[in-house]
């Protein structure tokens, strides 16, 4: 029995990856309509509190950098090139704030924003970030989850 | 999208008073040592696409703006003295120091706010850097200094002091006039997995606070700068190219074509300002 229990774990675990990468949209097979994108990028459920992470760090979202966000009282700077979030999804659906997260021109004709999701950005991009998207799929379904708990 | 633009413009705006009110004062001087008075705002040359001009001193703290009012509290004024030495010190094959050839430092006033400017005999866009080089190179006989070495942003800096206050007047016509093309093209151009132009911090967001940062204008006319955060004078293509590391592109060379060019248009983009270096930023 036990030879033939260890064996079976590691194929459903490298079922269970290779699943998920499968079923991810990658960044140019996305379908937008009219800058919203109604269908997750992953099929699997965001997760709210590391999307709030993804959100605040420098690394990552830093959407903080150009975002007040009065839920994050406890992060000291918060920019102020784009509107507050308080709010946001009470002002957008959620396949509209998929779709400014994945490709934010599609929604704000040449704005600041960077896309999060799409690997051709600006030109002459450092070598470790060449054809690399900002955030993967499940960090901007994550995000995604994160922002629609903001409600005025 | 129209109304959304908008309300940002507003809030730039709004931000831009705020900030003002929460540093300088929209009509602070910038007055070093108690007797030299240098203007932080000036009128928009013409076609500029800025509404006014302003010095970065502005959009700093109450604290890193008040060391540059002192010289004794701006750390910059150590690697002038430096430079003071260096410029007396022969070096070389020639045996040579810029003193033998050049005087004194001051025999460069106003330099600096000409600078970069066309040079005839090597038929080239030059920088303060190159010019300096040359001089080592060629009529010394000595090494050249690396870009944004010490030594090279100590001299810069001492020549810079020899224009304070200068009013920025650069040429971008004639022979200058495809650099300066290009060094705009550059300056609007989108670079790095952020995707971001120049003109999208320096040009649509001065005066909003970009995380703990409060955007300048980007202007160049107090370099080279001591940065808190390096403990160093920075050249002003050490400053294009972090900017562009932090935008997540792959900075041009200090000392490149590319580099000299934007050098050109942003100085231009300063004309009417005047001449701070060496400054102080965080
Ligand atoms: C470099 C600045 C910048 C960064 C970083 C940034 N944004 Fe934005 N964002 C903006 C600007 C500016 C707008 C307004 C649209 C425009 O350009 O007109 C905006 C708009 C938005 C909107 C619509 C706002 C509303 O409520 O009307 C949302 C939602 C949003 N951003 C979310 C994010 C998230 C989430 C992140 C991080 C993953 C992020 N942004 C990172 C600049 C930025
Ligand atoms: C042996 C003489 C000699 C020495 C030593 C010398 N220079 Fe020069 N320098 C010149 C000459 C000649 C020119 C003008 C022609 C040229 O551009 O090469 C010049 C030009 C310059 C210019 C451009 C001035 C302008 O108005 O365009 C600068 C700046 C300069 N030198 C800095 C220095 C510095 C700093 C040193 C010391 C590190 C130095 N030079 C040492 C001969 C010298
Ligand atoms: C994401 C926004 C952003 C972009 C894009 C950007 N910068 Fe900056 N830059 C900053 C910040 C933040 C500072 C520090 C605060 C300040 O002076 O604005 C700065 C500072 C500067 C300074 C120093 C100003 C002073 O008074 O000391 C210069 C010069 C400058 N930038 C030039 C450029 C150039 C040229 C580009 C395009 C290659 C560029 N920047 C792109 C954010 C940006």
């Amino acid at each position: 029995m036990k030879p033939y229990k260890l064996a079976l774990i590691p194929t459903a675990l490298l079922a269970m990856t290779s699943f998920a990468f499968a079923a991810d949209v990658g960044p140019s097979d996305v379908v937008f309509a009219d800058g919203a994108v109604a269908a997750s990028l992953t099929g699997v459920a965001g997760d709210a509190a590391n999307g709030r992470k993804v959100f605040a760090s420098r690394k990552l979202g830093n959407c903080l950098a150009c975002h007040v966000n009065s839920d994050m009282p406890e992060q000291s700077f918060h920019g102020e090139v784009g509107p507050a979030l308080d709010g946001a999804a009470s002002r957008w659906e959620e396949a509209q704030l998929r779709g400014i997260l994945v490709n934010s021109k599609n929604t704000f004709d040449g704005t600041i924003m960077p896309s999060f999701y799409r690997t051709e950005n600006g030109v002459r991009p450092l070598k470790k970030f060449t054809g690399k998207s900002i955030l993967t799929a499940q960090q901007v379904e994550d995000v995604l989850a994160y922002l629609t708990t903001l409600k005025e | 999208m129209k109304t959304i633009t908008k309300s940002i413009i507003t809030g730039g705006i709004l931000a831009l008073s705020l900030g003002f009110a929460a540093h300088a004062g929209e009509d602070a001087t910038l007055t070093v040592n108690g007797e030299i008075t240098l203007p932080v705002r000036a009128a928009a040359p013409a076609g500029s696409p800025l509404p006014e001009l302003f010095s970065g001193w502005v959009f700093r703290s109450t604290e890193t703006q008040a060391m540059q009012m002192d010289d004794f509290d701006n750390p910059g004024m150590i690697f002038v003295d430096q430079a003071w030495e260096a410029w007396s010190t022969p070096e070389g094959s020639a045996g040579k120091s810029c003193a033998d050839c050049h005087g004194e430092p001051e025999s460069f006033a106003g330099l600096r706010a000409t600078m970069p400017k066309w040079n005839d005999e090597a038929g080239k866009l030059y920088t303060l850097e190159d010019y300096i080089n040359e001089s080592r190179v060629k009529h010394m006989g000595a090494e050249p200094w690396k870009w944004s070495g010490g030594q090279m942003t100590g001299m810069t800096a001492l020549i810079s002091l020899q224009s304070r206050g200068d009013v920025v007047n650069v040429k971008t016509d004639g022979p200058v006039a495809d650099m300066y093309e290009k060094g705009k093209e550059i300056y609007y151009t989108r670079v790095g997995q952020l995707d971001m132009a120049c003109s999208n911090c320096h040009e649509d967001n001065y005066g909003v606070m970009i995380r703990a940062d409060h955007l300048s204008q980007g202007q160049i006319n107090g370099f080279p700068a001591y940065r808190l955060k390096n403990a160093k004078l920075n050249s002003v293509h050490g400053r294009f190219k972090g900017c562009m590391k932090n935008i997540r592109a792959t900075p041009f060379k200090e000392g490149s074509d590319e580099f000299r060019a934007l050098e050109l248009y942003v100085a231009s983009r300063g004309n009417g300002l005047v001449i701070e270096g060496p400054s102080v930023r965080n």
